[in-house]
């Protein structure tokens, strides 16, 4: 995100080309599609019109407040210590990685027409409120991505050197002015770009609670177009209109993103000198006590149903929990592997390539590569290793985002001393910059990984029925009446896939605090 | 001369005892609950295998309609032998590709409409119905829920076949007055969701009174959890009919394994397992009947169906229909 000079010596040349090849691989999937089509796209419909705007009004009321309520949640998170703190982050994390079904359910859980807050309202003689429409919808966009804002905001706090803390404290300036403001303006627009993009490809949050027909989104069309009406060429229209949605919103990110120096400090995190006014420390705890509320109150609602399915738990769980484990690592490490080779590129192209997967449709992209992998070999077999590979290509845009401000921050502060110093290539990327990556590299990999065990849409494409991994059996089960059980296989997945980020997270944050 | 006719007899025999060791492989596409364990799938491939001296493989595709779609990418080069689970909304869009047969003489059916498709082949059958609690005062007709405050979830008919077999009852019962039949139903409908298992999980929760499901919901919860608190709703106008359906793939390999399965399935050793994996009425009611508790459900007075050029025909305006009503 920073522009402006750059000091010499940056590791260029494996960004552009993992930038050529992820969106040569996303233009061949859509290309591919189109290709198969029959005719040519006809002109976009009144109702295809409505989804757009649809999409886009909850898109950025999402983004808005997701991110909106981010920042002081993720500001006492930065500035408070106390016990249990990083469990409570990891926990908060949760939402962001479950299955959007799953989510969905325990949100409903709590907040639905029979949920816990309507069975509060009755005892106290109120009406009873519904959710149901772009509120909802709203809702359940914010439930799942106030987690990512949280993280990717709080990162930014954590990334500013306690050097810079005291001395802003000793100046008696204004710490917000000279630190947290600029911290937030170059951090804000990707975070609001990567909720806002999530949302405009919803599907089933935006249809489950939208309320029906009024809350269509585009990617609804899409899938009406591909599985209903075999309309190829509208579904390619669609999803090309999608990524010019994405790459246009991506460019304004990347333009309103301002450059951030923050100078040089030994690496300490030290934003925990907490102002002790009782007004700051009162405002505080009510965001983080809020954010708490909101986000975990539903996940125990998800634990508590699945409680009682985990003793009718099919016979194939634990090979389903170590397919699902086996594609997350996979995913996570070439997730990683892009993301840093475009964020060491940095610059406009990096920052567009590594927002576009955020803007694919997962169906059509998906569709294109059966179509690209059919004829070579049959894609139910190579199910797992297509799997890890889209799930990389999904969690791509979150490691991008959650490593990018960190290398940025490298470059420009210790940039010029390395050039100084002949640091170039490989030395450079192992002594200066993957030391001073590890808390964000931990973060983001673990986000990858666990996003993957989440992950049902390519599964369901390629499985053919004999690689189940947890999300697929969870979906299954619930296709056979059996929700009990189905509740029980979620409990797991959401322990396998919290457990999985958190071993990354904590690698990466183990004696760092230092 | 000599040693062409010893070449020949030598290839002969390599042919012959390559079709030895390799059994052949019969391959049915099909919907992904069919083929998980609590489905027919696994019942089903026991008892073909046992005669059919082959090996049956299944590959699952998300539902009815990921399945047609994945039938259609793959086009003529698709390696199904046989697809089975499209339904009648489907099969116009499946029959104008060209790539299935025609099927041969067929046992005689149980089901509720005369069957005349010469290309697919029904395997089960049941009514769509709303499902709800037993204690819920239930409407005698769509007018009747329309003007209640009883609240349902439905299922999004671009994307769901159960949602789109709903738009084909009001349509198929209503004709011209459907669209005033949804206008009624919109304060009814708490949301529609992109398929069946999340409106039947809302169900569940105590999101609405009843969910759009079939007539043998309830038997589910009574055999297989000896719960029988849920019932489905009778309505006067009739019920619309899913009628599941297998057809063979024209350019097999297997033409006679696939008429053998296809056989097959309307035979007891499939047909029996349909009640109690798939919770729908079996196509040939099986020797010993229906299994217990199955006597309990209702059993409507009219059986709605359009047939599947029909279906095909008035589908788009009765979606769009639909969705002018629901989204005023």
């Amino acid at each position: 995100m920073a522009r402006g000079a750059q000091p010499l010596g940056r590791i260029r040349a494996p960004g552009l080309a993992v930038a050529f090849a992820i969106a040569g691989f996303l233009g061949a999937s859509v290309w591919a599609v189109a290709a198969k089509a029959a005719g040519r796209p006809g002109f976009l419909t009144a109702a295809d019109l409505a989804a757009l705007r649809f999409t886009l009004i909850q898109a950025a009321l999402s983004a808005a407040l997701s991110v909106g309520l981010a920042i002081p949640v993720a500001r006492a998170l930065a500035r408070r210590r106390f016990a249990g703190r990083g469990a409570l982050i990891t926990l908060l994390g949760a939402p962001f990685i479950l299955p959007v079904i799953v989510a969905v359910l325990g949100l409903i859980a709590v907040f639905g027409r029979s949920g816990l807050l309507n069975e509060l309202l009755a005892l106290a003689h109120l009406p009873k409120i519904s959710i149901y429409g772009l509120a909802g919808v709203v809702l359940g966009h914010v439930f799942l991505n106030l987690p990512l804002g949280i993280r990717l905001i709080l990162q930014g706090w954590q990334a500013i050197p306690s050097e810079r803390v005291r001395l802003a404290v000793e100046l008696e300036g204004s710490r917000w002015r000279l630190l947290e403001w600029p911290m937030l303006r170059s951090v804000l627009p990707g975070a609001f770009l990567a909720v806002f993009l999530i949302c405009l490809t919803s599907f089933t949050v935006a249809l489950t609670l939208g309320g029906g027909p009024k809350a269509t989104t585009l990617e609804l069309a899409i899938y009406q177009a591909v599985r209903f009406d075999f309309d190829l060429a509208k579904a390619a229209q669609l999803a090309l209109l999608q990524l010019a949605l994405g790459a246009v919103f991506a460019a304004v990110a990347y333009r309103s993103g301002a450059a951030l120096g923050m100078g040089a400090g030994l690496g300490r995190q030290g934003f925990a000198i907490a102002p002790h006014g009782r007004l700051s420390t009162a405002l505080d705890t009510f965001w983080i006590a809020l954010a708490a509320t909101f986000l975990l109150l539903p996940m125990v609602m998800v634990v508590a149903n699945g409680l009682g399915g985990l003793n009718g738990l099919p016979s194939g769980i634990g090979v389903a929990v170590l397919r699902s484990v086996l594609v997350a690592l996979a995913a996570a490490a070439l997730s990683v592997a892009l993301a840093l080779a475009l964020a060491l590129r940095g610059g406009p192209v990096a920052m567009l390539v590594g927002s576009l997967p955020l803007a694919t449709s997962a169906l059509v992209v998906g569709t294109g590569v059966f179509l690209m992998l059919h004829g070579l070999i049959n894609p139910t077999r190579a199910a797992l290793p297509v799997t890890a590979a889209l799930n990389a290509l999904v969690g791509l845009p979150f490691v991008f985002r959650g490593i990018s401000s960190a290398v940025e921050e490298t470059e420009a502060n210790y940039g010029r001393l390395a050039a100084s110093l002949g640091l170039f290539g490989w030395a450079r990327l192992r002594l200066l910059i993957l030391p001073r990556l590890r808390r964000p590299l931990g973060f983001a990999a673990g986000l990858a990984a666990a996003m993957s065990v989440g992950d049902l849409g390519v599964i369901l494409l390629f499985s053919g029925g004999d690689q189940e991994t947890l999300p697929l059996m969870m979906y299954r089960l619930m296709g056979a009446y059996r929700m009990e059980a189905a509740a029980g296989v979620a409990l797991v997945l959401v322990v396998v896939s919290l457990s999985l980020f958190w071993l990354f997270d904590r690698g990466g944050r183990a004696d760092a605090d230092a | 001369m000599r040693k062409t006719h010893l070449s020949h007899v030598a290839g002969l025999c390599l042919i012959a005892s390559g079709a030895m060791a390799e059994t052949p492989v019969l391959t049915v596409y099909t919907y992904d609950s069919f083929t998980s364990e609590w489905g027919p799938g696994p019942a089903v491939e026991a008892a073909f295998e046992e005669t059919c001296g082959c090996d049956l493989q299944f590959v699952a595709a998300g539902d009815g309609a990921a399945l047609l779609s994945r039938v259609l990418l793959e086009g003529a080069s698709t390696e199904a032998d046989i697809v089975l689970g499209l339904d009648t909304t489907l099969t116009e869009k499946a029959l104008a590709s060209g790539l299935f047969a025609p099927h041969g003489d067929l046992a005689p059916l149980d089901l509720p409409v005369e069957w005349i498709d010469p290309t697919f082949v029904p395997f089960d059958w049941g009514w769509f119905a709303f499902v709800a609690n037993a204690d819920v005062a239930a409407p005698a007709d769509f007018e009747a829920l329309a003007a209640s405050d009883l609240k349902i979830v439905i299922q999004d008919p671009r994307s769901s076949t159960p949602g789109l077999g709903l738009v084909m009852w009001v349509k198929a019962a209503y004709g011209d007055r459907a669209g005033e039949i949804w206008s009624a139903l919109a304060d009814n409908i708490v949301t529609v969701t992109p398929g069946w298992s999340e409106a039947y999980g809302l169900f569940l929760e105590g999101e609405a009174d009843a969910v759009l499901s079939y007539t043998t919901s309830p038997a589910y919860h009574l055999i297989a959890e000896g719960d029988a608190s849920k019932v489905a709703w009778a309505f006067a106008e009739g019920h619309y009919l899913q009628v599941e359906v297998a057809g063979k793939i024209a350019g097999t390999d297997q033409p006679d394994l696939a008429d053998a399965f296809l056989d097959f399935m309307l035979t007891s050793g499939f047909q029996s397992v349909i009640p109690t994996t798939n919770w729908m009425y079996p196509a040939v009611t099986p020797e010993g009947g229906l299994p217990e508790g199955y006597e309990q459900m209702i059993s409507p007075v009219q059986s709605l169906l359009y047939s599947s050029a029909e279906a095909q025909a008035v589908r788009d305006a009765a979606v769009e229909e639909w969705r002018a009503a629901l989204s005023r």
